[in-house]
């Protein structure tokens, strides 16, 4: 948690005040990029989404599994890279309780996501013979 | 409290709340935000579930291989990530105090989202004309849902933007502005992260099939 208190006297309610740089942007438990952060998260992100476009317009891996492996292995990279770069998680933020709330919904989300297709999975394989579908292959 | 009104004779009332409240100072809206971006990333987590459970049910109708159109992909996919590094760029500017800065990148900000919402609009139209309409198969009902709820969140995104925008532009940088501004900015970066998941599950892995 944040322990600096601003003084807000100083740069509110005056109209020509936003000319000063806004203390009350700092010390509030968030950290901020700097241009060079937001820079390097954006040459990340650039190169992480343009490999697996052209790995699928070009079809270079012939294998769909394997590409499909790659390509979200490609979009878990880009996640991270995006809360770290953009979104500013790190373990310290508002005392470690965003990166709490952020570990518990991954946690939610991996069981639902999981249970729905493991569960459908075999729902539809045992209930609709000759029904070709592979629904694990979708994610 | 402090921030109670006073009517007192003779003075102007002021309703714009310009001293954020007490709990502002300790960032407890920050967190607030946060909460709520975690239980909408939970609705897109059961949309995509849906999806991954019915998006192989074509009902003999077209296939994600028949209808997307990668290369329009690619540009609004190129048009969120371009507004993620400007909205990075006006959130350091309003960190160095720099109004006006801010307002234009906010400004390209949503020019970009507003081409993004294009591109998604003009995709549905075109589905819609070809005849894959949501109600075709179970696999454009769970497609149409997932990429609309994401389109919708743009769109009140780009509302918000511009409310902001005015805020701005009438009250200057305020610590209550900054704090709107710091949320729309995690809302408008989680939009993007949920788009990742979306060009990859749906459109890049569809096409694989």
């Amino acid at each position: 948690m944040s322990t600096v208190t601003h003084d807000h006297v100083t740069d509110t309610n005056a109209p020509g005040a936003h000319a000063h740089p806004n203390p009350s942007v700092h010390g509030d438990g968030h950290s901020h990029g700097t241009r060079r952060t937001y820079l390097t998260g954006f040459a990340l992100s650039i190169v992480l989404t343009a490999i697996p476009f052209w790995l699928v317009m070009a079809n270079v891996i012939a294998d769909t599994t394997i590409a499909t492996l790659v390509i979200m292995g490609f979009g878990v990279v880009q996640i991270l890279v995006h809360m770290v770069y953009f979104l500013h998680m790190n373990t310290k933020s508002e005392g470690g309780w965003t990166m709490m709330a952020a570990i518990f919904t991954i946690i939610v989300i991996v069981i639902a996501l999981s249970g729905s297709l493991w569960v459908m999975y075999h729902l539809n394989t045992n209930m609709m013979p000759g029904h070709a579908m592979d629904p694990v292959n979708l994610m | 409290m402090s921030n109670t009104i006073q009517a007192t004779p003779g003075e102007k009332l002021d309703f714009y709340d310009l001293v954020p409240h007490e709990h502002a100072a300790h960032g407890s809206t920050q967190i607030g935000f946060w909460l709520y971006l975690m239980s909408d990333c939970l609705i897109f987590a059961t949309l995509f579930a849906i999806y991954g459970v019915l998006g192989a049910n074509f009902a003999a109708g077209p296939s994600p291989a028949d209808l997307f159109n990668l290369p329009l992909v690619a540009v609004s996919t190129a048009a969120l990530l371009l507004s993620s590094i400007t909205y990075g760029f006006a959130m350091i500017d309003m960190e160095e105090g720099k109004k006006g800065a801010t307002l234009v990148w906010l400004a390209i900000t949503g020019v970009l989202g507003a081409a993004f919402l294009g591109c998604t609009l003009y995709e549905f139209s075109h589905l819609i004309h070809e005849g894959a309409v949501p109600q075709r198969s179970a696999f454009l009902s769970s497609f149409f849902v997932l990429v609309g709820t994401h389109a919708l969140h743009v769109t009140f995104g780009i509302v918000w933007l511009i409310t902001l925008m005015v805020q701005l532009g009438m009250k200057g940088l305020t610590p209550a502005n900054t704090i709107r501004v710091q949320c729309l900015s995690m809302f408008w970066h989680f939009l993007d992260v949920i788009w990742i998941g979306v060009f990859t599950v749906v459109y890049l892995m569809g096409m694989l099939r």
